[in-house]
C-alpha cells in the first residue's frame, strides 16, 4: 500500500471524461477539490462536503459516488466521469435534453450530481418504476424543483431508450 | 406536440404567456455555468477560513493569534480589534445603541458567530490555522427562549440597550376594542413558528478586493440584495457607495431570501483583504450556513378573533413576539413589517388591533427566508379559521366563504393600509375544491375515518404580497419619528435595452436570479415588445453596480421580478420600439405610430410589403447618425426606473401599503397519520393561484412545486434547534432535515389569471405563495386528522413523527376514558 506523508505533493493521474490528465495535490486533498480546481472540472459542484447532498457526485470506475468523501490520490489510476463528458460534440446527452424538456432544473446546481447518478441508474435499470428513481434520487438534495420535474426526465428517457432499443444508453 | 411552445407564435401571438423551455439550461446541463466559486480570480488570491464562537453567549477576554500567523502559507489573521479600527457597525433600523459589527467585538452572542478570519495561501491552510488561535470566552448565561428574553430578569445581550425588548409598537385600526366587546363569539390561537432556512445547495461566496489610492473595494459575490443594504455596507465600511463595486456572477445556486445574509461577510472579506494586502476569497461550507448564515424569524403569535354566529370576523387582535436572534441585523424587523399592511390576509374585516415585539435571543441573527413573513402570520391566521370552523361547528369553507374580501371589491383597502389589487378569492376558492376533488376527499375521509384511521382535510387561504414597498420598515417608527426621518417609499425597478451596431438586443436586469428562469421570462417580454424571437435577445443577469442601472430596491426577494423587473424590461423596450418607430418612419414613408414591429421587421401598417429588416432600421442610429430624424439622439440604449404608483410611505396612522401586488392561493391537503410510527402521508395536495398575468407557465409552475416543497418541509421535518445551553445541534444536512424524492408528492396545480393593474405587465409573484400556505395547510389536515380533542397550541411546527405521535396517544387516552 503506497504511503503519503503531510505537506507532501503527489501526483494523481485519472482519465477524466475519456482524456488522460494529472494534477498534484496533497494526500489530504478531496476528490472534489482536486477535480474542481486543480483539474478545472468546475461542472462538479460542492453542497455540504459531508456526503448529503449528492450535488459533487460523479462516476469513478463505473460507479456514482460522492467525491467529497474521496481523497483525489485514492482516484490515481482511475477513470473518472463527470457532467463535463455526458454531452458529444456539444450536443446535449438525451439524459440532459429530458432534463430541460421537463424543467428538472432551476438555479442547476444539484443538477450535475443528479444527472451522474441517474446516468449510473439508468445503465443498470433500463425500466426503473417511478418508486424505484425516487428511491435513488433521495441520495440527491434539490431545494428548487420539489423533483417532480426530474422524476419525470429519468423516468422519460428510461422509456425512450427503450422505444429506441437501448441503443442510446450514455 | 411538445416543440409547439419554442415555435413562433402566430402574427398576433405573444412570447409571453408561453411555456418556453430555458436558455439557461444548456450551459448548467452541461457543467458549464459559471458560479460564484467557478469564476475567475486574480493571480495570488488567497483563502479566507473564519473562526467561529462555540458559546452561545460570552466575553472574549483574551484573542492571541501568534500561533496561527506562524504557520505555513498564513498571511493574516483578522480579529474584532481590526474590524474596530476600520469598520462602524452596522446601522439598525430601530433606533437602539446596540453594537453589531463583522466579526465578534469583546463578545459573542450566539454560537457560530464569527470571531477571527485566517488568511491563507489556500483554503487546507487557513482552515489549519484556525484551530492555532488562541480565545479565551467567559461564559455568559444564554437566553434561548423568547417569551425568557423578554422578561425583565432575563439575561441582557446588549448593555447599552438594557433590555432584549428592542422594539414594542402598538397599532389600532377601526375600533377593534367594540368589535370584541359585541361579538358573539371570541377564538382565539397560540402558536409557534420555528426558526428554519431555505437551505439553497450552493452557499455563499465572496471575493473581495481592497483597492489601493482610497478607491475602495471590488466585491465578487452571490450575495442576492436587496441592494438597499449596499448602503449599510458602506457606511460600515465607512465609504462612499460608489467605491464599493459590487459584482455578481453569471449564475447562482439558490438564495431563497437567505444570501441576502451573506452582507456582514462581504465587509468582514473587505476587511481581511485590505490587512492582508492581496485579494481575498472565502467559501462557505454548509456547517458555516446553517450555524451561522441566518434563520426564518422565530415568532410566538396569540391571535384572537371577534367573531359572529356565522362565523363573520369582525375583528383580529395579534400580539406577536419576534425572536430576531442576538443581532437586529437589516432588515429586520421586516419580517413583521412586509406583511403589516395584509395582517387581514384574503377577509374583510375592518377592525384590528396589533402588538409587535421584537426581542433578541442568543441565536444566529434572522434574515430573509423565501416566505419571509408570510409564514409565520399565516400559520396563526389559518389555524385560526380551521379553529372559527371547529369551535363554531361550522363548513370550514363557509367561514372562508363568508369572510373573503368580496370579488367585486377590487382594488380593494385592507384597515392596515394593504391596497389589494386585484383578484377573484372566491371563484379560485370553487377552481381549488373542483381540483382537489374535495367530495371525494371528504368520502375518503369517512371511510377511513370509520375504519378507525387517522385522515384529516386541511385548507389554507393566503394574499401573497410581492414586490416590496422600500419604506415598509419605517412603520416599525412612531409617525414622530418617521415625520423626523423623512420618508421612505417605491420599489424602483431598473432593466437596460440596448440594440447594437448588428441589430442585436441585449437586455441588462436588476433583479440578481438565483435560478428561477430569469433570462428567458426577459427575452419572451422583450421579443414580444420589438417584434423579434427570445432567441434574438441576449438577457444579461450578472450584475455590476459600477455599470448596471439599479437603485435601492434592486435584487432577487419579495417576489419581485415578475411584475416589477419584467416590467419594467417591458417599458425600457418599449422606449427603444418608439425610438426605431421614429427613426424608420421616414424610409417606410408613414407616421412612426403606423410602424408595425413584426417577425423581425419593420412595416408600414398600409404596406407590409415593404419592410425593413429590424438590423437595418437599428443600423442607421450607430452607423449613419447624419441619417437620423432632427432631434433623435444616436445610440440605441434604453435604461427604465419603474416603481409602482401605489407604494407610499407609512400615513400618520400607521397604514401601510407594504406591496405592489397581492397574488391569491388557495391549497387544499388530505393526508392520513400512520398511528404506529406518527409518520404522515399526503393523498392529496392542491394549490390553486392567482398570481396576475403569467409570463411562462412552465417557470410559473416550477416556483409553485419548488416553494411546495420547501413548505412541506417547514411542515414537517426543518428546524433549527439549539440546545438549552445555546449549543447549535442542526450542523448538517443529516440533523436539518430537508425533504428529498420520497417525501415529497407531486401537487395539482392551477391558476386563475386577474392581472393586476399596477404592474407594466399585469404580473404578480408566484414563488413565495407555498412557503405561506403549505406549512399551515398541512399543520390543518393534521390537526383535523387528530379530531377536535386535540389542544390547538399542540400544533407545533415541523410535525415530526415524534410529535404527532404522542399527540395520537394522547387523543387515545381522551377516547379511552
Ligand atoms: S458535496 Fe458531496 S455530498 Fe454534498
Ligand atoms: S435546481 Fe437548484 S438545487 Fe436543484
Amino acid at each position: 500500500m503506497r504511503r503519503y506523508s503531510r505537506g507532501e505533493q503527489h501526483r494523481v493521474e485519472v482519465v477524466l471524461d475519456g482524456r488522460s490528465r494529472e494534477g498534484r495535490c496533497e494526500s489530504r486533498m478531496l476528490l472534489s477539490d482536486f477535480l474542481r480546481h486543480v483539474l478545472g472540472a468546475t461542472g462538479v459542484h460542492v453542497g455540504c462536503e459531508h456526503g448529503v447532498c449528492g450535488a459533487c457526485t460523479v462516476i469513478v470506475d463505473g460507479v456514482a459516488q460522492r467525491s467529497c468523501l474521496a481523497l483525489a490520490v485514492a482516484a490515481d489510476g482511475r477513470d473518472v466521469r463527470t457532467v463535463h463528458g455526458l454531452a458529444r460534440d456539444d450536443v446535449l446527452s438525451d439524459l440532459q435534453q429530458a432534463f430541460r424538456r421537463h424543467h428538472a432544473l432551476q438555479c442547476g446546481f444539484c443538477t450535475p450530481g443528479i444527472l451522474m447518478s441517474a446516468t449510473d441508474f439508468l445503465a443498470r435499470n433500463p425500466a426503473p418504476t417511478e418508486q424505484a428513481v425516487r428511491e435513488m434520487l433521495s441520495g440527491h438534495l434539490c431545494r428548487c424543483t420539489g423533483y417532480t420535474g426530474i422524476v419525470a426526465a429519468i423516468l422519460d428517457v428510461a422509456a425512450l431508450r427503450r422505444e429506441r432499443g437501448g441503443t442510446q444508453a450514455a | 406536440m411538445k416543440d409547439d411552445a419554442q415555435a413562433r407564435p402566430a402574427s398576433q401571438g405573444t412570447w409571453v404567456g408561453r411555456p418556453l423551455e430555458r436558455f439557461e439550461d444548456e450551459a448548467l446541463l452541461a457543467g458549464r455555468g459559471c458560479y460564484a466559486d467557478d469564476a475567475p480570480v486574480r493571480p495570488g488570491t488567497l483563502a479566507a477560513a473564519v473562526l467561529r464562537s462555540p458559546y452561545a453567549h460570552a466575553q472574549i477576554s483574551r484573542i492571541d493569534a501568534a500561533r496561527a500567523l506562524a504557520m505555513p502559507g498564513v498571511r493574516a489573521v483578522v480579529t474584532g480589534a481590526d474590524v474596530e479600527a476600520w469598520t462602524s457597525p452596522f446601522i439598525v433600523s430601530v433606533k437602539q445603541p446596540m453594537r453589531h459589527w463583522c466579526l465578534a467585538v469583546d463578545r459573542v452572542r450566539y454560537a457560530g458567530e464569527p470571531v477571527a478570519v485566517v488568511v491563507a495561501e489556500d483554503r487546507y491552510l487557513a482552515e489549519d490555522a484556525l484551530e492555532a488561535i488562541e480565545v479565551d470566552y467567559d461564559e455568559l448565561p444564554p437566553v434561548i427562549d423568547p417569551v425568557a428574553a423578554a422578561q425583565p430578569d432575563a439575561s441582557i445581550l446588549h448593555a447599552d440597550v438594557g433590555s432584549n425588548v428592542v422594539s414594542d409598537r402598538s397599532y389600532r385600526y377601526g375600533d377593534p376594542d367594540a368589535a370584541f366587546a359585541e361579538a358573539a363569539h371570541r377564538v382565539r390561537i397560540d402558536v409557534r413558528y420555528p426558526r428554519n432556512s431555505g437551505t439553497p445547495i450552493e452557499c455563499g461566496v465572496v471575493v473581495a478586493e481592497h483597492l489601493p489610492g482610497g478607491a475602495g473595494y471590488d466585491v465578487l459575490s452571490n450575495f442576492m440584495g436587496p441592494m438597499s443594504l449596499a448602503a449599510v455596507m458602506s457606511l460600515a465600511l465607512r465609504i462612499p457607495a460608489a467605491r464599493l463595486r459590487l459584482r455578481a456572477p453569471r449564475h447562482a445556486g439558490g438564495s431563497f431570501g437567505v444570501k441576502q445574509a451573506l452582507f456582514p461577510m462581504i465587509v468582514a472579506m473587505c476587511v481581511a483583504s485590505r490587512k492582508a494586502g492581496a485579494p481575498v476569497k472565502w467559501v462557505e461550507d454548509r456547517l458555516e450556513h446553517l450555524v451561522g448564515a441566518t434563520s426564518a424569524t422565530g415568532r410566538v403569535t396569540t391571535l384572537e378573533a371577534a367573531v359572529g354566529d356565522d362565523g363573520r370576523i369582525t375583528a383580529l387582535a395579534w400580539d406577536q413576539l419576534d425572536d430576531c436572534g442576538a443581532y437586529l441585523r437589516a432588515p429586520e424587523p421586516a419580517t413583521f413589517y412586509r406583511m403589516h399592511g395584509c395582517l387581514t390576509g384574503a377577509y374583510a374585516i375592518a377592525r384590528l388591533r396589533v402588538r409587535n415585539r421584537v426581542v433578541l435571543t442568543n441565536k444566529t441573527p434572522a434574515g430573509l427566508v423565501r416566505g419571509f413573513g408570510g409564514p409565520q402570520v399565516y400559520f396563526a391566521l389559518e389555524r385560526l379559521v380551521q379553529r372559527i370552523a371547529v369551535e363554531l361547528g361550522l363548513d370550514p369553507l363557509d367561514v372562508f366563504r363568508r369572510n373573503f374580501v368580496p370579488s367585486g371589491a377590487f382594488p380593494y383597502r385592507a384597515p392596515a393600509g394593504a391596497l389589494l389589487d386585484s383578484g377573484d378569492y372566491a371563484a379560485v376558492l370553487e377552481r381549488a375544491l373542483a381540483s382537489a376533488g374535495v367530495d371525494d376527499l371528504r368520502a375518503r375521509r369517512s371511510a377511513a375515518r370509520s375504519a378507525g384511521r387517522l385522515y384529516g382535510i386541511g385548507f389554507a387561504a393566503i394574499v401573497e404580497p410581492s414586490i416590496s414597498n422600500m419604506g415598509y420598515i419605517t412603520a416599525v417608527l412612531t409617525p414622530e419619528a418617521r415625520a423626523k426621518a423623512g420618508p421612505k417609499n417605491g420599489a424602483i425597478a431598473a432593466a437596460t435595452v440596448a440594440v447594437d451596431l448588428l441589430g442585436g438586443v441585449t437586455v441588462g436586469v436588476d433583479s440578481l436570479p438565483q435560478g428561477q428562469g430569469h433570462a428567458t421570462t426577459i427575452a419572451q417580454v422583450v421579443a414580444d415588445a420589438l417584434g423579434l424571437a427570445p432567441q434574438d435577445i441576449t438577457v444579461d443577469v450578472e450584475f455590476d453596480s459600477r455599470k448596471d442601472g439599479w437603485s435601492v430596491a434592486a435584487g432577487n426577494y419579495s417576489s419581485r421580478f415578475a411584475g416589477a423587473t419584467a416590467g419594467a424590461a417591458h417599458l425600457a423596450a418599449l422606449r427603444v420600439r418608439e425610438r426605431l418607430a421614429r427613426i424608420a418612419a421616414g424610409a417606410l414613408g408613414c407616421a412612426p405610430a403606423d410602424v408595425v414591429f413584426e417577425r423581425g421587421k419593420l412595416f408600414a401598417r398600409s404596406n407590409p410589403g415593404g419592410a425593413l429588416s429590424f438590423a437595418r432600421a437599428a443600423g442607421n442610429a450607430h452607423w449613419a447618425p447624419a441619417l437620423l430624424p432632427e432631434g433623435e439622439m444616436p445610440g440605441l440604449r434604453e435604461t427604465v426606473f419603474w416603481t409602482p404608483d401605489v407604494l407610499a410611505a407609512p400615513d400618520g396612522h400607521d397604514r401601510v401599503n407594504t406591496s405592489a401586488t397581492y397574488g391569491f392561493a388557495f391549497d387544499v391537503c388530505a393526508l392520513e397519520i400512520d398511528r404506529a410510527t406518527g409518520s404522515v402521508h399526503i393523498d392529496r395536495y392542491a394549490t390553486t393561484h392567482d398570481a396576475g398575468r403569467i409570463l411562462n407557465p412552465a417557470l410559473a409552475d416550477g416556483q409553485v412545486r419548488g416553494g411546495f416543497a420547501q413548505g412541506l418541509g417547514a411542515a414537517l421535518m426543518e428546524e433549527f434547534v439549539y440546545a438549552p445551553d445555546g449549543s447549535f445541534r442542526s450542523g448538517s444536512f443529516a440533523d436539518y432535515l430537508v425533504p428529498t424524492a420520497m417525501e415529497v408528492p407531486e401537487p395539482a396545480i392551477a391558476h386563475l389569471e386577474t392581472p393586476s393593474p399596477f404592474t407594466p405587465l399585469g404580473a404578480k409573484g408566484i414563488g413565495e405563495a407555498n412557503n405561506m400556505s403549505t406549512p399551515v395547510c398541512i399543520a390543518n389536515a393534521i390537526a383535523d386528522a387528530l379530531g377536535a380533542g386535540v389542544d390547538p397550541a399542540a400544533i407545533e411546527l415541523p410535525m415530526t413523527p415524534s410529535k404527532i405521535l404522542a399527540l395520537v396517544a394522547a387523543t387515545e387516552r381522551m377516547v379511552s376514558r
